[in-house]
């Protein structure tokens, strides 16, 4: 069995990191290829960046930071945001990448996560998920989280892994930024019926949440942003503790 | 130099940039020729065993690799071409070291198998290992497996111990990615290229 991944997640916007983070020893704490490589150190077991760049330019400006990126790390690295087409995955995968996560353009066009687990293999395709917790389940929104759809979150996770994808990245908007906790009955439920490795995004805030989401929730890995970049939980000690609670970690 | 094997594998960039790291000269090819002027072979590999077998046989490199004395070594998927058939596929690969490649299919098991796994190596471990610490993790994304062999060199357990490394003669194969395993990948590079 793999060990539980930790995984830092980059928002950037045309190369650099755009929430703002305080790692007062860095040259440059919006460069996200230092900070990446910062992570790297620091034991990160892999890294997730979020392109929210919008310029005509993109696909370029993307494909020159990850190719940055990649001779810098040498860790796995997922790339997400805006990646529509099988020419967009191919061009970040062929500048070191080693998955796309996909979100807005598989709900529009389920049929494509079949199109790119085919092309480039299931392990290189994940489907992201976001969710937000209504009276009547998780309701999926697309776009960042701006718009609401008709799809129901643990029907879209299983139908995502039906069609290919090789892995869940699952957001719970109403947990992100709260630093409560992730939704571990989210998780519970996602990782007995999903037989591909399942993510947990949104909530994280302690040591404990990481704990009860590996433990409770039977999530693969653990996402986080806010807590790192912000330096209230040194990705070193996260690890240390977490294997002093006799969770397998690298 | 080193040649490394171009058939369109999704991993070679990041090779490129380990061997970069580690100030080796490289080239990336798809012709005989070049091949035999490099005195090791990198087999990358991440797709699909049917069409990269395919790619391979189409450029001659197939039956180059079969024959060659010059250390080879396959990476992930590179690994499993380089035996006698993998189940991804039906597909009849290199057979230079005998094994079986089969589909991770245990119920209530993640596939694929993806992350960091600890590696144990034989009593007497390969010139590949040389230095690396035992129960070592490496990085593994595959959802087919090599079961154990003879020619086992390295082990790892995911439902059940399966292959993490296999040599025979001047093959060698790893399952898991160096090129993404941080330090030990590394080292696991540099073993490759001085002592192998």
């Amino acid at each position: 069995m793999p060990a539980k991944r930790i995984i830092p997640c980059l928002d950037v916007k045309d190369g650099r990191v755009v929430k703002g983070t305080n790692f007062i020893n860095l040259k440059d704490a919006g460069d996200a290829v230092e900070l990446a490589a910062l992570y790297s150190g620091q034991g990160a077991d892999e890294l997730v960046f979020l392109d929210i760049s919008a310029s005509a330019e993109r696909r370029k400006t993307l494909r020159d930071f990850v190719e940055k990126t990649a001779r810098v790390i040498s860790i796995p690295f997922t790339v997400g945001g805006g990646i529509s087409t099988l020419a967009d995955i191919e061009s970040v995968l062929r500048a070191g990448a080693d998955k796309v996560s996909l979100n807005t353009s598989i709900v529009q066009n389920p049929e494509f996560i079949t199109e790119a687990s085919r092309q480039f293999g299931s392990q290189a395709i994940v489907a992201a998920v976001d969710v937000l917790q209504s009276a009547s389940g998780y309701e999926v929104y697309i776009r960042g989280g701006r718009d609401k759809t008709e799809l129901e979150g643990i029907a879209w996770c299983k139908r995502c892994e039906e069609l290919g994808a090789g892995e869940l990245l699952v957001t719970a908007m109403h947990c992100d930024g709260t630093r409560n906790g992730y939704d571990i009955n989210l998780l519970k439920i996602l990782s007995n019926e999903c037989s591909v490795p399942v993510i947990a995004s949104g909530g994280a805030g302690s040591v404990n949440d990481f704990v009860v989401a590996f433990n409770e929730g039977n999530a693969d890995a653990c996402l986080a942003a806010g807590i790192f970049h912000y330096g209230d939980i040194p990705l070193p000690a996260l690890k240390n503790e977490l294997k002093l609670q006799g969770i397998e970690i690298r | 130099m080193i040649g490394i094997i171009d058939y369109g594998a999704g991993n070679v960039a990041s090779v490129t940039y380990s061997l970069e790291r580690l100030h080796q000269k490289f080239v990336i090819t798809n012709d005989v020729k070049i091949l035999e002027q490099c005195e090791r072979i990198i087999f990358p590999g991440v797709g699909y065993a049917k069409s990269a077998m395919e790619a391979i046989d189409r450029e001659g490199v197939g039956s180059y690799l079969q024959s060659t004395s010059k250390p080879v070594l396959g990476i992930c998927l590179g690994m499993q071409l380089l035996g006698e058939y993998s189940d991804e596929g039906d597909t009849t690969c290199l057979g230079v070291i005998p094994f079986h490649c089969k589909k991770f299919n245990q119920s209530g098991l993640k596939v694929p198998n993806m992350g960091w796994c600890r590696i144990h190596t034989n009593e007497e471990s390969s010139p590949l290992f040389a230095g690396i610490p035992r129960g070592a993790y490496f990085y593994f994304a595959h959802s087919f497996f090599v079961p154990v062999t003879e020619n086992s060199i390295a082990f790892s357990e995911h439902g059940s111990i399966f292959t993490a490394a296999v040599q025979k003669n001047n093959y060698y194969g790893v399952q898991f990615h160096p090129e993404k395993s941080a330090e030990v990948g590394e080292a696991l590079l540099r073993n490759f290229i001085e002592i192998c």
